[in-house]
């Protein structure tokens, strides 16, 4: 359990992702089975354990200490787990444990305790820990330990540890339970592979590159065929013995928010495709639209009504069994028609190819792409198999470029690591309001895009212009007069209530410095609200 | 276990002629006594000053006479000059002196080297300010050491029952981990000048690592004083560049002070891991903010505990808490039946540490 406690403190601070995979390793490398595994499950969201109401926890503590001085305690900390975790009273010596629990003593504690004697199986758990596994504890039961660390990141973490390619732990991913004793035994080499046992496995996703200069002058357009890139979220789609599982490109298991398309999935293969909302044949839904449904576990029939989830499908890897993904793309393309024609029409469409001439006609295509959830065209090789990862030449991407504003820095924040003595988080604004009474509103932070020269530069730039300090965070002088201009490029907008402004850019980068250009001649929140409309 | 108790016997005169705050009482310049015409770490320039130790919020300079301890005095001289006051009178441990008819003992604090609660007894009351104080071992300066007292003046900046301060020993152990784990990266740990920097060196010592030690320049000359107290740093390296690179830094530790985070100062370190040794550290929303990847809790202020067990040890029926968090500190009093109020002193630091 300290051992554990110890990780996830150090996992929310360390905000580099080498860093935190290096704490990861570390841990698998250190600490035995099975906490190694309930530890990961803890972290990829995969440990089950009935929680306890944030409620419950305030009773806890109000049997034990002064309600005022816990109200001081809690209104300086802000945060409940981390206030009981420190206040908790030390138990007495006849009480005392004569050590923390394992991790696997607290989960089995957990998982085993009755509704009605939760609370007492908690409290004697906190009774034996110190205030580091006492905050691990409370996470556990409360949800959500939020330390930074996606599945994604920690399924790499374990590829590192054993020395194999991510898209390996992925395919398993679904076919293990914590502790995942069998897992840890393969990527230490003391067994084999892990047999695919379960139903309705994931196939890791095939990847793209980007065009690069000159990357097309030495292909022949005759060996490539054009789809259109559409703007939604990777998925893959697999269903096999009345098991059907809906998948993030990364393998993680987004079944429960789709229910509307699960339902459809009545048939025996794996496709790989697009997931979009709206009526395919009718309408396609933005990104903004498809948020809607995004990081939900559950979903309201009525959002689910307002914004259907279909798929529009790239390629098939499974056909009843058959594993389709040694075929050359000319040859699973026409099974994925005729799979795909025996689908439900109002879930499942067919990402139709886009016929072209010649490279230049193809940079013609991708810049005025002919619908608007389009973001650039995908080309694939005629003669390749699908494979795992992100091989360089049988599949590329190419989008369209990227919408730019001008905007006017108004805050800076220090960065960490290399660039914790840097300004080097830019939060940038656009100009609102009627004329003559002109005031920024902040649109989008953006924190890379420019070269290590024109870093030291910006810097320089914040640290003689503050008007302001928050702790690490400084606002910069920015009015009509006096201020940086920032050229922004980005991806996309969605709109949101969570900002002022209204809405939220998708990736957003710092693509020129303009220190040529007056503030007063930046965007106005006009121009992107146009965008939102388009 | 505890020195000279006041010699109070009932019916005594105090009760008749004197309460515990016509001996001390906040005045704008600091707390002072008026029978005997002194102000204990007044904020301005003064006649009379006692003070309990260098820290720049308790230590000013400009006063006409300073009485502190010996290592007080020295530290004043070395931050602010020789001519820091007009006259100094350093001030034995345990010795009582007279200070217009006030009879005033220092005794130590544990809070930094030099650092003592001052005793003022007159009247048949007995007061103890105790500055600053902790009561977890520190190897850099001397003990604290309860005293027994009629009112206790206690600090109050970690007077709240989340602040519980691991042993620095754990904490030292945490970071020679993450010199191991990220050998690579140089670990820069922020810790303050006087004090703080000297106990975070010397537990490292203690801990078995030899290598050298680098330092940011404010520290130097503290760093030298201490040494010549006797208190030893190992080998300490100026964290200059010259003539040397980046990679020199690679997995050594360099201690700086908090401000040498942000400035430009930290760019000559490999992908500096910015550690800060400080109570404060307690709290995981302080540490995100402050951009800090490793918190060492070390505090040379006691925690919930310290102050709390100290309060009790003293036998005090009064307690007076000032600069930090005095109300939590006041309730509790009231739950034990002592009686507690806030003093409320101006030009502290509340967040010192």
């Amino acid at each position: 359990m300290q051992r554990f406690a110890e990780l996830l403190d150090r996992l929310v601070l360390t905000p580099a992702r080498n860093g935190k995979l290096r704490l990861l390793t570390d841990y698998f490398r250190t600490v035995e089975d099975p906490d190694r595994g309930l530890a990961l499950a803890a972290i990829t969201g995969d440990l089950s354990i009935a929680s306890i109401k944030p409620a419950m926890l305030r009773a806890l503590v109000a049997e034990r200490m002064d309600p005022v001085l816990f109200g001081y305690s809690y209104d300086y900390v802000g945060d409940l787990a981390e206030t009981v975790s420190l206040v908790w009273p030390e138990p007495g010596p006849e009480r005392r444990a004569n050590r923390t629990p394992t991790l696997d003593e607290v989960v089995t504690k957990l998982q085993t305790a009755s509704r009605s004697d939760g609370p007492t199986v908690l409290s004697a758990l906190l009774d034996s820990a110190n205030i580091e596994a006492r905050y691990a504890i409370i996470k556990l039961v409360t949800g959500g330990l939020r330390v930074g660390m996606s599945a994604r990141l920690a399924k790499q973490a374990l590829a590192e540890f054993g020395a194999v390619d991510v898209g390996e732990i992925e395919e398993l991913w679904h076919g293990l339970t914590p502790p995942y004793i069998e897992l840890f035994a393969w990527l230490e080499g003391r067994t084999g592979k892990p047999e695919r046992t379960a139903k309705a496995m994931f196939s890791p996703v095939m990847l793209s590159t980007p065009v690069g200069d000159n990357d097309l002058e030495k292909l022949d357009p005759a060996d490539y065929a054009a789809e259109w890139k559409w703007d939604g979220i990777r998925v893959q789609a697999v269903s096999e013995g009345g098991v059907r599982r809906l998948y993030s490109r990364t393998g993680d298991d987004v079944s429960g928010a789709f229910p509307d398309l699960v339902d459809a999935m009545d048939f025996e293969g794996a496709l790989d495709g697009e997931l979009l909302v709206g009526n395919p044949a009718e309408a396609t839904g933005t990104f903004s639209d498809l948020q809607q449904r995004l990081n939900r576990k559950t979903v309201s029939p009525k959002i689910r009504d307002r914004f259907p989830a279909f798929m529009r499908c790239y390629d098939v890897l499974m056909i009843g069994g058959q594993d389709m993904r040694a075929l050359p793309f000319v040859e699973r393309r026409p099974r994925l028609e005729a799979f795909v024609a025996e689908l439900d029409p109002t879930r499942f469409d067919l990402s139709p190819l886009a016929p072209f001439t010649g490279w230049e006609a193809l940079d013609g295509m991708r810049k005025n792409p002919p619908h608007p959830v389009i973001e650039g065209v995908m080309l694939k090789r005629l003669d390749s198999a699908y494979v795992a990862g992100r091989p360089k030449g049988p599949w590329f991407k190419w989008k369209r470029d990227p919408h730019t504003v001008d905007a006017v820095l108004m805050y800076a924040q220090r960065g960490h690591g290399k660039r914790s003595s840097f300004y080097s988080d830019y939060t940038f604004g656009v100009w609102t309001g009627p004329e003559g009474a002109e005031e920024l509103v902040p649109v989008g932070k953006a924190y890379f895009g420019f070269t290590d020269e024109e870093l030291k530069q910006i810097d320089k730039y914040v640290r003689d212009n503050t008007i302001e300090r928050f702790g690490p965070v400084r606002s910069v002088r920015a009015d009509r007069k006096q201020g940086l201009v920032l050229e922004v490029a980005f991806e996309g907008l969605n709109r949101s209530t969570r900002h002022k402004s209204g809405v939220a850019m998708r990736f957003p980068r710092i693509s020129r410095l303009r220190w040529d250009k007056p503030p007063n001649e930046a965007d106005r929140i006009e121009v992107l609200k146009a965008l939102l409309d388009a | 276990m505890i020195p000279g108790s006041p010699s109070l016997s009932p019916g005594s005169t105090y009760l008749l002629a004197m309460r515990p705050r016509d001996l001390l009482h906040p005045r704008p310049e600091g707390l002072y006594c008026p029978p005997g015409d002194f102000y204990i770490d007044p904020v301005r320039p003064v006649e009379r000053a006692l003070i309990t130790h260098g820290h720049s919020d308790h230590a000013r300079s400009g006063h006409r006479s300073v009485l502190a301890t010996q290592q007080t005095l020295d530290i004043m001289a070395l931050r602010y000059g020789a001519d820091f006051a007009g006259t100094t009178q350093a001030a034995a441990l345990g010795t009582p002196l007279d200070v217009n008819g006030v009879s005033i003992t220092f005794h130590p604090a544990g809070h930094v080297l030099g650092s003592a609660q001052i005793a003022v007894e007159h009247g048949g009351i007995r007061i103890v300010a105790s500055g600053d104080y902790k009561r977890q071992a520190d190897a850099t300066c001397a003990p604290f050491e309860p005293v027994a007292c009629d009112v206790f003046i206690t600090e109050a900046t970690f007077g709240l029952p989340v602040f519980r301060h691991p042993p620095d020993t754990h904490e030292i152990d945490q970071l020679l981990k993450s010199t191991q784990q990220f050998p690579e990266r140089a670990h820069l740990v922020g810790a303050y000048a006087l004090g703080k920097a000297q106990r975070v060196i010397r537990l490292i010592r203690d801990a078995g690592y030899d290598r050298p030690i680098f330092i940011h320049g404010a520290l130097a000359k503290l760093c030298d004083y201490y040494e010549g107290e006797g208190i030893a740093l190992g080998e300490l390296r100026p964290a200059t560049v010259e003539g040397g690179s980046k990679g020199d830094f690679a997995g050594a530790i360099v201690v700086g002070p908090p401000s040498a985070f942000a400035d430009r100062w930290a760019r000559r370190l490999p992908d500096p891991m910015s550690c800060f040794a400080s109570g404060w550290m307690r709290i995981r929303q302080r540490a995100k903010q402050g951009g800090v990847e490793l918190p060492l809790i070390i505090s040379d202020h006691g925690d919930w505990d310290e102050l709390t067990r100290t309060i009790e040890e003293t036998g005090a029926r009064e307690v007076w808490a000032t600069h930090g968090r005095e109300e939590a500190l006041v309730r509790w009093c009231e739950l034990q039946g002592i009686a507690a109020q806030p003093l409320h002193l101006v030009g502290y630091e509340d967040e010192g540490d």
